[in-house]
Protein backbone atom coordinates (compact mmCIF):
# COMPACT_ATOMS: atom_id res chain seq x y z
CA UNK A 1 0.00 0.00 0.00
CA UNK A 2 2.51 2.50 1.45
CA UNK A 3 4.46 1.45 -1.94
CA UNK A 4 1.76 2.29 -4.37
CA UNK A 5 1.42 5.47 -2.67
CA UNK A 6 4.74 6.24 -3.25
CA UNK A 7 4.22 5.60 -6.65
CA UNK A 8 1.13 7.26 -7.20
CA UNK A 9 3.09 10.45 -5.94
CA UNK A 10 6.12 10.20 -8.12
CA UNK A 11 4.18 9.72 -11.22
CA UNK A 12 2.46 12.98 -9.64
CA UNK A 13 5.43 14.86 -9.56
CA UNK A 14 6.93 13.91 -12.73
CA UNK A 15 3.22 14.88 -14.45
CA UNK A 16 3.35 18.10 -12.57
CA UNK A 17 7.33 18.45 -13.27
CA UNK A 18 6.46 18.14 -17.43
CA UNK A 19 3.30 20.40 -17.03
CA UNK A 20 4.80 23.20 -15.33
CA UNK A 21 8.37 22.62 -18.27
CA UNK A 22 5.58 22.65 -20.82
CA UNK A 23 3.82 25.72 -19.55
CA UNK A 24 6.96 27.92 -19.24
CA UNK A 25 7.19 29.57 -22.61
CA UNK A 26 9.92 30.57 -23.81
CA UNK A 27 11.08 34.07 -24.35
CA UNK A 28 12.30 32.99 -28.16
CA UNK A 29 8.76 31.91 -29.02
CA UNK A 30 6.91 34.66 -27.39
CA UNK A 31 9.40 37.10 -29.38
CA UNK A 32 8.80 34.98 -32.38
CA UNK A 33 4.94 35.52 -32.11
CA UNK A 34 4.84 39.55 -31.28
CA UNK A 35 7.59 39.93 -34.15
CA UNK A 36 4.71 38.18 -36.79
CA UNK A 37 1.58 39.96 -35.08
CA UNK A 38 3.69 43.40 -35.43
CA UNK A 39 5.19 42.86 -38.75
CA UNK A 40 1.15 41.83 -40.06
CA UNK A 41 0.09 45.25 -38.96
CA UNK A 42 1.54 48.04 -41.54
CA UNK A 43 1.41 50.49 -38.68
CA UNK A 44 3.41 48.67 -36.29
CA UNK A 45 6.46 47.60 -38.75
CA UNK A 46 9.87 48.85 -38.04
CA UNK A 47 9.21 48.23 -34.13
CA UNK A 48 12.01 46.25 -32.43
CA UNK A 49 10.86 43.48 -30.12
CA UNK A 50 12.88 41.96 -27.30
CA UNK A 51 11.60 39.74 -24.36
CA UNK A 52 13.06 38.81 -21.12
CA UNK A 53 11.13 36.22 -18.93
CA UNK A 54 7.90 36.93 -20.94
CA UNK A 55 8.73 40.52 -20.38
CA UNK A 56 8.20 42.12 -23.79
CA UNK A 57 10.35 45.17 -24.49
CA UNK A 58 9.08 47.48 -27.40
CA UNK A 59 11.59 49.81 -29.03
CA UNK A 60 11.93 51.55 -32.55
CA UNK A 61 9.98 54.44 -33.92
CA UNK A 62 6.25 54.81 -34.09
CA UNK A 63 4.80 57.67 -36.16
CA UNK A 64 2.10 58.79 -33.37
CA UNK A 65 0.72 58.01 -30.10
CA UNK A 66 -1.99 56.04 -31.48
CA UNK A 67 0.31 53.89 -33.65
CA UNK A 68 2.57 53.55 -30.15
CA UNK A 69 -0.67 52.55 -28.18
CA UNK A 70 -1.41 50.21 -30.48
CA UNK A 71 1.91 48.22 -31.09
CA UNK A 72 1.64 48.16 -27.08
CA UNK A 73 -2.08 46.71 -26.97
CA UNK A 74 -1.53 43.71 -29.69
CA UNK A 75 1.78 43.07 -28.35
CA UNK A 76 -0.20 42.65 -24.67
CA UNK A 77 -2.86 40.45 -26.23
CA UNK A 78 -0.39 37.87 -27.15
CA UNK A 79 0.03 34.22 -25.37
CA UNK A 80 2.44 34.23 -22.24
CA UNK A 81 3.34 37.92 -22.59
CA UNK A 82 3.30 38.82 -18.93
CA UNK A 83 3.96 42.42 -19.21
CA UNK A 84 4.68 45.52 -21.89
CA UNK A 85 7.49 47.63 -21.42
CA UNK A 86 6.79 50.36 -24.39
CA UNK A 87 10.11 52.24 -25.67
CA UNK A 88 8.74 53.35 -28.74
CA UNK A 89 9.62 56.57 -29.55
CA UNK A 90 6.99 58.99 -31.50
CA UNK A 91 8.64 60.31 -34.58
CA UNK A 92 8.91 64.01 -34.21
CA UNK A 93 5.81 65.85 -35.88
CA UNK A 94 6.16 67.23 -39.53
CA UNK A 95 7.27 70.39 -39.75
CA UNK A 96 4.41 73.03 -40.35
CA UNK A 97 3.41 74.20 -43.39
CA UNK A 98 6.45 76.17 -44.63
CA UNK A 99 4.03 79.25 -44.69
CA UNK A 100 4.61 79.21 -40.67
CA UNK A 101 7.53 80.89 -38.68
CA UNK A 102 8.18 82.95 -42.24
CA UNK A 103 10.88 85.37 -41.43
CA UNK A 104 10.75 88.35 -43.81
CA UNK A 105 13.88 87.81 -46.27
CA UNK A 106 14.43 90.43 -48.68
CA UNK A 107 14.02 88.78 -52.54
CA UNK A 108 12.96 89.31 -55.81
CA UNK A 109 8.99 87.44 -54.25
CA UNK A 110 9.05 89.48 -51.95
CA UNK A 111 9.53 92.68 -54.12
CA UNK A 112 7.19 91.11 -55.81
CA UNK A 113 4.51 91.17 -53.32
CA UNK A 114 4.95 94.48 -52.33
CA UNK A 115 4.69 95.66 -55.75
CA UNK A 116 1.61 94.14 -56.86
CA UNK A 117 -0.43 96.77 -56.77
CA UNK A 118 2.08 99.35 -57.87
CA UNK A 119 1.94 99.05 -62.12
CA UNK A 120 4.09 102.10 -62.74
CA UNK A 121 7.04 100.47 -60.89
CA UNK A 122 9.18 98.21 -61.47
CA UNK A 123 11.68 96.52 -59.08
CA UNK A 124 14.64 94.07 -58.62
CA UNK A 125 17.65 93.21 -56.28
CA UNK A 126 21.12 94.13 -57.08
CA UNK A 127 23.71 93.07 -54.19
CA UNK A 128 21.08 93.33 -51.34
CA UNK A 129 20.01 96.59 -52.84
CA UNK A 130 16.68 97.35 -53.65
CA UNK A 131 16.47 99.17 -57.10
CA UNK A 132 13.56 101.02 -57.98
CA UNK A 133 12.62 102.47 -61.47
CA UNK A 134 8.86 103.74 -62.78
CA UNK A 135 6.32 106.14 -60.93
CA UNK A 136 4.61 106.32 -57.99
CA UNK A 137 2.44 108.76 -56.36
CA UNK A 138 4.01 110.57 -53.24
CA UNK A 139 0.91 108.97 -50.37
CA UNK A 140 1.75 105.55 -51.92
CA UNK A 141 5.54 105.43 -51.79
CA UNK A 142 5.54 106.65 -48.42
CA UNK A 143 3.54 103.58 -47.50
CA UNK A 144 5.62 101.29 -49.90
CA UNK A 145 8.78 102.64 -48.30
CA UNK A 146 7.91 101.80 -45.05
CA UNK A 147 6.74 97.90 -46.64
CA UNK A 148 10.13 97.87 -48.52
CA UNK A 149 12.44 98.64 -45.33
CA UNK A 150 10.68 95.62 -43.24
CA UNK A 151 12.87 93.44 -46.15
CA UNK A 152 15.61 94.98 -44.51
CA UNK A 153 17.80 95.41 -47.47
CA UNK A 154 21.29 96.18 -47.67
CA UNK A 155 20.14 99.97 -49.25
CA UNK A 156 18.31 101.17 -52.19
CA UNK A 157 19.23 102.57 -55.79
CA UNK A 158 15.94 104.87 -56.75
CA UNK A 159 17.77 107.08 -59.24
CA UNK A 160 15.31 105.64 -61.69
CA UNK A 161 12.47 106.50 -59.83
CA UNK A 162 10.28 109.40 -59.98
CA UNK A 163 8.03 110.65 -57.21
CA UNK A 164 4.61 112.52 -58.63
CA UNK B 1 29.40 113.35 -44.22
CA UNK B 2 28.51 110.01 -42.31
CA UNK B 3 24.79 109.33 -42.99
CA UNK B 4 24.53 109.02 -38.97
CA UNK B 5 24.98 112.44 -38.96
CA UNK B 6 22.71 113.70 -41.71
CA UNK B 7 19.89 111.76 -40.34
CA UNK B 8 20.93 112.68 -36.31
CA UNK B 9 17.77 114.86 -36.00
CA UNK B 10 16.08 111.89 -36.82
CA UNK B 11 17.67 109.80 -34.15
CA UNK B 12 17.24 112.67 -31.36
CA UNK B 13 13.88 112.83 -32.17
CA UNK B 14 13.05 109.03 -31.81
CA UNK B 15 14.77 109.21 -28.56
CA UNK B 16 13.20 112.05 -26.97
CA UNK B 17 9.83 110.41 -28.56
CA UNK B 18 10.55 107.74 -25.93
CA UNK B 19 11.64 104.80 -28.95
CA UNK B 20 13.15 101.97 -27.29
CA UNK B 21 15.21 99.29 -28.10
CA UNK B 22 16.92 101.69 -30.43
CA UNK B 23 19.40 100.40 -33.23
CA UNK B 24 21.34 101.99 -35.01
CA UNK B 25 24.10 100.81 -37.61
CA UNK B 26 25.74 102.17 -40.15
CA UNK B 27 26.90 99.85 -43.06
CA UNK B 28 28.57 100.23 -46.83
CA UNK B 29 26.55 104.02 -46.80
CA UNK B 30 23.58 102.81 -45.98
CA UNK B 31 22.06 103.47 -42.29
CA UNK B 32 19.74 101.43 -40.45
CA UNK B 33 17.53 102.46 -37.75
CA UNK B 34 15.16 99.68 -35.94
CA UNK B 35 13.11 100.61 -32.49
CA UNK B 36 9.79 100.45 -31.02
CA UNK B 37 7.57 103.32 -31.14
CA UNK B 38 4.96 104.10 -28.27
CA UNK B 39 2.42 104.61 -29.97
CA UNK B 40 1.45 105.36 -34.24
CA UNK B 41 1.74 108.56 -34.09
CA UNK B 42 4.88 108.49 -32.80
CA UNK B 43 5.89 106.10 -35.72
CA UNK B 44 4.68 109.14 -38.62
CA UNK B 45 5.95 111.42 -36.74
CA UNK B 46 10.09 109.83 -37.30
CA UNK B 47 8.64 109.27 -40.90
CA UNK B 48 7.81 112.72 -41.26
CA UNK B 49 10.70 113.80 -40.24
CA UNK B 50 12.67 111.78 -42.60
CA UNK B 51 11.02 112.60 -45.34
CA UNK B 52 11.82 116.50 -44.23
CA UNK B 53 15.81 115.28 -43.88
CA UNK B 54 16.15 113.13 -47.25
CA UNK B 55 12.74 114.39 -49.36
CA UNK B 56 10.53 111.38 -50.98
CA UNK B 57 13.18 108.96 -49.09
CA UNK B 58 15.20 109.37 -52.73
CA UNK B 59 18.94 108.97 -51.57
CA UNK B 60 18.33 105.03 -50.04
CA UNK B 61 20.47 105.20 -47.59
CA UNK B 62 18.33 104.62 -44.57
CA UNK B 63 16.32 101.32 -43.47
CA UNK B 64 14.13 102.04 -41.08
CA UNK B 65 11.95 100.26 -39.27
CA UNK B 66 9.60 101.09 -36.03
CA UNK B 67 7.74 99.06 -34.71
CA UNK B 68 4.63 100.14 -32.76
CA UNK B 69 4.80 98.67 -29.41
CA UNK B 70 1.50 96.36 -29.06
CA UNK B 71 0.05 96.11 -25.47
CA UNK B 72 -2.37 94.09 -26.27
CA UNK B 73 -1.68 91.50 -29.14
CA UNK B 74 -3.25 92.01 -32.22
CA UNK B 75 -6.59 90.15 -32.90
CA UNK B 76 -8.44 91.40 -35.10
CA UNK B 77 -7.72 94.34 -38.26
CA UNK B 78 -9.98 96.14 -40.60
CA UNK B 79 -9.36 95.86 -44.35
CA UNK B 80 -7.53 98.95 -45.56
CA UNK B 81 -7.35 98.55 -49.19
CA UNK B 82 -8.19 101.85 -51.39
CA UNK B 83 -10.94 100.32 -52.98
CA UNK B 84 -10.55 96.77 -53.59
CA UNK B 85 -10.88 93.45 -52.11
CA UNK B 86 -8.04 91.98 -50.03
CA UNK B 87 -6.55 88.47 -51.56
CA UNK B 88 -6.58 85.74 -49.24
CA UNK B 89 -3.68 83.51 -50.06
CA UNK B 90 -2.91 80.19 -49.37
CA UNK B 91 0.94 80.85 -48.47
CA UNK B 92 2.58 84.40 -47.59
CA UNK B 93 3.88 85.68 -51.05
CA UNK B 94 1.93 86.60 -54.27
CA UNK B 95 2.72 83.04 -56.00
CA UNK B 96 0.82 81.40 -53.46
CA UNK B 97 -2.76 80.31 -54.56
CA UNK B 98 -5.94 82.87 -53.83
CA UNK B 99 -8.21 81.00 -51.40
CA UNK B 100 -10.52 83.36 -50.86
CA UNK B 101 -10.86 87.38 -50.02
CA UNK B 102 -11.66 89.98 -47.53
CA UNK B 103 -14.24 92.37 -48.83
CA UNK B 104 -12.51 95.95 -48.23
CA UNK B 105 -13.23 97.89 -44.72
CA UNK B 106 -14.32 94.51 -43.80
CA UNK B 107 -12.95 93.29 -40.04
CA UNK B 108 -11.22 89.92 -40.18
CA UNK B 109 -10.14 88.10 -37.37
CA UNK B 110 -5.91 87.79 -37.22
CA UNK B 111 -4.57 84.35 -35.64
CA UNK B 112 -1.24 84.83 -35.69
CA UNK B 113 1.14 87.90 -37.33
CA UNK B 114 3.44 85.41 -39.10
CA UNK B 115 5.51 87.98 -39.92
CA UNK B 116 5.69 91.69 -41.03
CA UNK B 117 4.64 91.54 -44.36
CA UNK B 118 2.02 88.55 -44.01
CA UNK B 119 -0.65 88.32 -41.37
CA UNK B 120 -2.82 84.13 -41.28
CA UNK B 121 -6.54 85.91 -40.91
CA UNK B 122 -10.10 84.21 -41.12
CA UNK B 123 -13.20 86.05 -42.47
CA UNK B 124 -16.27 86.23 -40.92
CA UNK B 125 -16.99 83.74 -43.88
CA UNK B 126 -14.68 81.25 -42.48
CA UNK B 127 -12.41 81.78 -45.13
CA UNK B 128 -8.70 81.42 -43.56
CA UNK B 129 -5.23 82.23 -45.05
CA UNK B 130 -2.35 85.05 -45.75
CA UNK B 131 -3.12 88.52 -46.64
CA UNK B 132 -0.58 91.33 -46.90
CA UNK B 133 -0.26 93.43 -43.52
CA UNK B 134 0.32 96.65 -45.60
CA UNK B 135 -3.32 96.85 -46.09
CA UNK B 136 -4.75 95.70 -42.81
CA UNK B 137 -4.66 98.05 -40.05
CA UNK B 138 -5.10 96.64 -36.42
CA UNK B 139 -8.16 97.18 -34.24
CA UNK B 140 -7.60 97.80 -30.52
CA UNK B 141 -10.56 96.82 -28.58
CA UNK B 142 -12.51 99.42 -26.84
CA UNK B 143 -13.07 98.81 -23.50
Amino acid sequence: MKKHFTFLLMIAAITIGFTACKSKPKDADIKAAVEKALSADPMSAGTTVAVDKGVVTLSGECKDEMCKKHCEEMTAAIKDVKSVVNNCTVAAPPPPPSQEANPVVANEQAIMDALKDQPGLKGMMKDGKIVLSGEIAKAKWQMLKQTLDKLKPAGYDLTGLKIK
Amino acid sequence: MPVQDKYQELLTAATQAGVTDLKVNEENGVLHIEGVAPSGTVKDMLWATYDKIDPNYLSGDLVMNIYVDAAVPVTSALVTTETSNLNIRKGPGTDQAIVGKAAHHEIVTVISQTNELWWLIKTKDGEEGYAYAQYLTPQTEVN
